[in-house]
């Protein structure tokens, strides 16, 4: 499956359908700069990511983006933090070998001197009632965005 | 005047008298006079930082926030190689097995440790649970939690991992943990307030070379420390950071 970014850049990834549990009591924690270039995770983020430490610094957030996911849901992320709010959300996101893990999602502004110098995402161990309402809920926005796209193209 | 010294409530009895020896150390090493001052809930403890009382204190990263954001602390050091974690527990007997086992109105039995309290609640989500759905009564100390649990007249408890694993053999024999945090970033970090800017790098300086020396070591050790590593002001915004998301 081909991947397109906001950027212009694409890749293509083997998307595979299998979930990969949440590790029971951990976080998973990244820092990216203001455009979303991560500058520092922990090692759970390594873990659940499948990528290397290398393979994952200065890289865009989005690399992390299960197809899955409807645009209209980052698109509120960043809408909220750029803002200086806190923004939470239930999210499906891609490992490198293509399967997926479901975490709960919580993003705020790293503000200094009154500056937001980039942003924080502490992900933990999702409800499965709150998983398993957000799966239709994001079938039905990415079937609209596809209209919408057809309609505007 | 001395500066006064004070300690986040949650801290071991064990190691009460460690804090009044780090005392005397720090007078003696820094030539400046401290007084400790502990206070026996956090609440009292906030009541002495609002009304600036405090000039130095072994805080609780939940506390971290408003001492830094809203009174002008700045990290000194953070205890190495130590971090809070919390531990969620029922009694050994029960047949809850796994967090998600956890019915709402669920019987909860917690301390005023606050961020043991915030990492208890946050991995009780899986199960959908939160303080609308669940019963939640406040103890005064570990010893309490345990035995709430041990009689059964509470469902689950949480526990600084720490002091559960200072509970004896006896007791957590009776116990079962259920789930223990594996965050590391979260931890107690040692703050000076305004009037002890000007000897923040002497006393950070001493701090961090503490355990390199035998007397220094002797004094962490009764504190139940194991030595210091200098705290950025940076690093102590992103656990402020951090804990604004639990």
């Amino acid at each position: 499956m081909k991947l397109y970014y906001y950027d212009g850049t694409e890749r293509t990834v083997d998307i595979v359908d299998q979930e990969v549990p949440f590790p029971d009591g951990r976080l998973i924690v990244s820092r990216t700069n203001t455009v979303g270039i991560m500058t520092h995770f922990n090692q759970s983020f390594v873990d659940m990511s499948g990528y290397s430490e290398e393979e994952l610094m200065g890289k865009n957030h989005y690399i992390l983006r299960h197809p899955d996911m409807p645009a209209a849901a980052f698109k509120g992320l960043w809408d909220a933090i750029q803002q200086g709010k806190k923004w939470d959300g239930y999210v499906k996101n891609l490992r490198k070998d293509g399967l997926y893990y479901w975490v709960h999602a919580i993003v705020i502004p790293n503000i200094r001197n009154g500056e937001i110098v980039g942003y924080t995402s502490v992900r933990r161990k999702p409800s499965r009632n709150k998983i398993n309402q957000c799966i239709p809920l994001y079938a039905k926005m990415l079937t609209e965005e596809g209209e919408q796209q057809c309609l505007t193209s | 005047m001395p500066y006064v010294l004070t300690v986040s409530p949650d801290f071991t009895p064990q190691h009460i008298a460690g804090w009044y020896i780090f005392n005397t150390w720090l007078q003696r090493q820094s030539e400046l006079a401290f007084h400790v001052e502990l206070y026996n809930s956090f609440n009292k403890q906030r009541e002495a930082i609002a009304d600036n009382k405090i000039d130095l204190i072994y805080a609780n990263p939940y506390d971290a926030a408003m001492l830094v954001r809203e009174k002008g602390f700045k990290a000194l050091v953070a205890p190495l190689g130590k971090a809070d974690e919390a531990i969620i527990a029922c009694n050994g007997a029960s047949q809850i097995q796994s967090i998600e086992d956890l019915q709402p109105d669920l019987k909860i039995v917690t301390t005023d440790d606050p961020d043991v309290h915030l990492m208890g609640m946050m991995m009780l989500e899986p199960a959908d649970l939160d303080k609308d759905n669940t019963h939640i009564e406040e103890v005064d100390g570990y010893v309490l939690v345990a035995k709430k649990l041990l009689q059964q007249n509470a469902d689950i408890g949480f526990f600084l991992k720490d002091a559960y694993h200072d509970l004896s053999r006896l007791i957590r024999d009776e116990l079962k943990i259920l789930i223990t945090s594996e965050i590391f970033v979260i931890r107690h970090i040692l703050l000076a307030g305004p009037e002890l800017q000007q000897h923040h790098q002497q006393l950070q300086s001493l701090l961090v070379n503490m355990q390199n020396d035998e007397k220094g070591m002797n004094v962490l050790n009764s504190m139940g420390l194991n030595g210091w590593e200098a705290q950025t002001q940076e690093d102590t915004e992103f656990m402020i950071d951090l804990m604004d998301t639990l």
